[in-house]
């Protein structure tokens, strides 16, 4: 059987011309040549070398982070745009759904822009005249129908442009990201119509944000990054994998926001003498600001974060352990220290905070190099990036070294549950009531 | 580029729906509404005969009605400005269409072309009973000259009309240089005087080069003068305008592709 659609090692080069916005005729005239400036001088690649196909009456979903080149897809195989190198081959009559009632003339009423917009997308008049009510009630607009588009809403605006393209009947489907504009009711009438053009055996390309959509919908899937094809297949395999490097692109900016913040915070360490408040803390410690302050006789000079694993990193799921791994070196030996932690909530609320002081700790004696670990045996936060407080201090609290909000690191989770601490929990209930298994993924 | 010509020819109900949609869309929401394409060229017939008749008079000396007679060249130039002032604006504005949807653009700056023309043939239906009221029209086979005419006019206005609206993604200088080119285009052109005055007539050369020259002489003869002296000139700028056309068009098509991504 010919699929569908067919792309064959395709790259798409955007040009920049000449780094300016617009040419200008003047200039191309001073350089005697129009067709010189039409050359591009800086190049962008949106895609490269790109290949895949779909069989006829296949769902195919397209992931992939913004800038991707998952439009560019699009419109590659829609036609709106040629590629640079390679083949895009379409069989079949395409409707694309990339911005919907993008023909629409504001002036003119909802009927005529029906018509207007039904034979751009290629219908003949018969055709819409046979289909028109059959659109309108679609989407929605029977009372509006005759009223200028300008008075539309934005849904009403995209419910229309959505029920004509559509009504179509193309045997392929583009579809980017448009489910998202609808209210509730119209995103599930939506997809009963994509469920109804599967059943019909027509083929759907779907570019999309939402991974769950992808799952449950298509048959098999597309992951680019970069305008390079990562990886394709099956639709679970392939949003589980880019889950997997979308953790790793976070951990990677957690790890550098950490070292930034570190840095800057170094920064005061010898401040100069007219200014010693940076060996001092703010007036409100419940004002979260980064920094760093104390004099540093005993000073923390490294601090890690460790999964269950103990495998350093930034990301951890919740009810999993992790420990936190403070290194000190005292220049002195000293015999009052204090260790404490806090973590605290995006916003800046504290959600724990405990030092070995408060849990009736007291180490003999400090001297030289030392390791202390703070072991978290499930860390029952919810799903959101915290940061986090180290110090070392005296009984007092004055301190030594304190690291304020320094170190930044996310907690994952897959039930999006809320508030600032997950207790321990398990639901019982009564024998008459029973919960079937629904979801798989909790 | 000939099978996209042909295609175009598929498109013929498309660029008919958006020409009607070009008028309807025009006029929405004023009281005169569709009226208007009578009114503004009969309020500028009743302007010229002012100025003309009234308030300098002797510049005019053996033409007479003057106003009329300019009105028989400025009906046409006004077709053609406006044409091209929304030619070369068209794919800009149409932007969300070339990138969005799978269209021929050229049909852009065609219906910009083709919706004027409509307004040009609403103003003939103050110009001709003009005409006839002052016994300037007669019926006879000279009349045959006027659809020449046009249509050399509207091929001669679809190749500028391509061309520009494919050089203005580009260049959009050209959208303020050609209102200053028009302007002196038409002081350019016997419409508000006449060929047939001396110092005219002295530089006639150069006039000549001018091709909206001839076809402001064309539709004076046919309508305002009598007998067609200037067809040769005529069938001349039509055989030009018709090349003219197909570089409009190759130019048009070559830089198809790259519309998409610099509007």
């Amino acid at each position: 059987m010919t699929p569908a659609i067919e792309l064959l090692n395709v790259s798409k080069i955007y040009r920049r011309y000449g780094g300016r916005q617009f040419a200008t005729l003047k200039s191309a005239l001073l350089q005697r040549s129009i067709l010189r400036t039409l050359q591009p001088s800086e190049t962008f690649s949106a895609l490269t070398n790109v290949s895949f196909t779909v069989p006829k009456g296949c769902t195919y979903g397209v992931i992939g982070p913004n800038g991707s080149g998952k439009s560019t897809a699009l419109k590659l195989v829609a036609g709106i745009t040629k590629p640079t190198t390679g083949t895009v081959r379409v069989e079949g009559r395409i409707s694309a759904l990339i911005e919907l009632g993008a023909g629409f003339h504001p002036e003119i009423s909802g009927r005529e822009n029906v018509f207007i917009n039904g034979i751009m997308l290629g219908l003949t008049k018969r055709q819409i005249h046979e289909r028109f009510d059959e659109i309108v009630e679609f989407a929605e607009l029977t009372e509006f129908i005759d009223a200028p588009v300008k008075t539309y809403s934005s849904g009403m605006y995209m419910r229309l442009g959505f029920a004509v393209a559509i009504h179509v009947d193309p045997d392929v489907l583009l579809v980017d990201e448009v489910l998202a504009v609808g209210d509730e009711a119209f995103t599930h009438k939506c997809l009963d119509k994509f469920s109804e053009f599967r059943r019909r055996g027509k083929t759907i390309l779907l570019v999309t944000h939402s991974l769950g959509l992808v799952e449950r919908f298509c048959d098999e899937a597309l992951w680019l990054d970069a305008g390079v094809a990562r990886s394709h297949g099956d639709p679970k395999r392939v949003v589980s994998e880019y889950l997997m490097s979308v953790e790793a692109s976070e951990e990677h900016l957690m790890e550098t926001t950490t070292a930034r913040a570190v840095a800057a915070a170094d920064e005061g360490v010898q401040p100069p003498p007219s200014e010693p408040d940076a060996t001092r803390p703010p007036e409100n410690m419940f004002h979260a600001t980064e920094g760093r302050w104390g004099a540093r006789e005993v000073e923390i000079v490294d601090v890690t974060l460790l999964d269950g694993d103990g495998k350093p990193g930034f990301i951890f799921h919740s009810g999993e352990p992790m420990s936190i791994q403070l290194k000190v070196r005292a220049a002195q030996p000293n015999d009052e220290v204090v260790f404490g932690i806090g973590i605290f909530s995006a916003e800046g609320v504290c959600c724990y905070g405990t030092n070995t002081f408060l849990e009736e700790m007291n180490p003999a004696r400090l001297a030289g190099d030392a390791e202390a670990t703070f072991a978290i045996e499930g860390l029952d936060l919810v799903e959101g990036t915290y940061k986090l407080d180290v110090a070392v201090h005296k009984r007092d609290g004055a301190p030594y070294d304190y690291h304020r909000l320094l170190y930044t690191f996310r907690v994952k989770s897959r039930t999006h549950d809320v508030g600032i601490y997950r207790p321990r929990h398990h639901w019982t209930f009564s024998p008459n009531l029973q919960f079937p298994a629904g979801r798989d993924d909790d | 580029m000939l099978r996209n010509l042909a295609t175009l020819m598929r498109y013929r109900g498309l660029i008919q729906s958006l020409v009607a949609r070009d008028l309807k869309a025009r006029y929405r929401g004023s009281v005169l509404g569709f009226f208007w394409s009578f009114v503004n060229p009969l309020l500028l017939l009743l302007v010229y005969s002012f100025v003309f008749s009234t308030v300098m008079p002797n510049t005019t000396v053996g033409i007479q009605p003057y106003a009329l007679f300019m009105f028989c060249g400025i009906l046409p130039w006004t077709w053609f400005t406006a044409s091209l002032s929304e030619a070369t604006n068209s794919l800009i504005s149409g932007g969300n269409l070339i990138k969005k949807v799978l269209f021929p653009a050229e049909i852009l700056p065609i219906v910009s072309v083709l919706a004027n023309m409509v307004n040009f043939f609403l103003g003939l239906l103050i110009l001709v009973p003009s005409l006839i009221y002052f016994h300037k029209l007669h019926l006879s086979f000279n009349l045959l000259w006027f659809p020449v005419t046009v249509l050399v006019q509207l091929v001669f206005t679809l190749a500028l009309g391509l061309m520009l609206s494919a050089l203005t993604v580009h260049f959009r200088d050209i959208r303020d240089l050609l209102f200053n080119i028009l302007t002196l285009w038409f002081f350019a052109t016997p419409i508000i005087y006449s060929w047939q005055q001396d110092n005219v007539r002295k530089y006639k050369h150069l006039f000549d080069l001018n091709p909206f020259t001839h076809l402001a002489i064309s539709y004076q003869e046919t309508l305002f003068y009598g007998p067609v002296g200037h067809w040769k000139w005529l069938l001349a700028l039509g055989a030009a305008s018709v090349v003219l056309f197909l570089a409009g068009y190759w130019l048009f098509d070559r830089l198809r592709d790259s519309f998409a991504e610099a509007v």
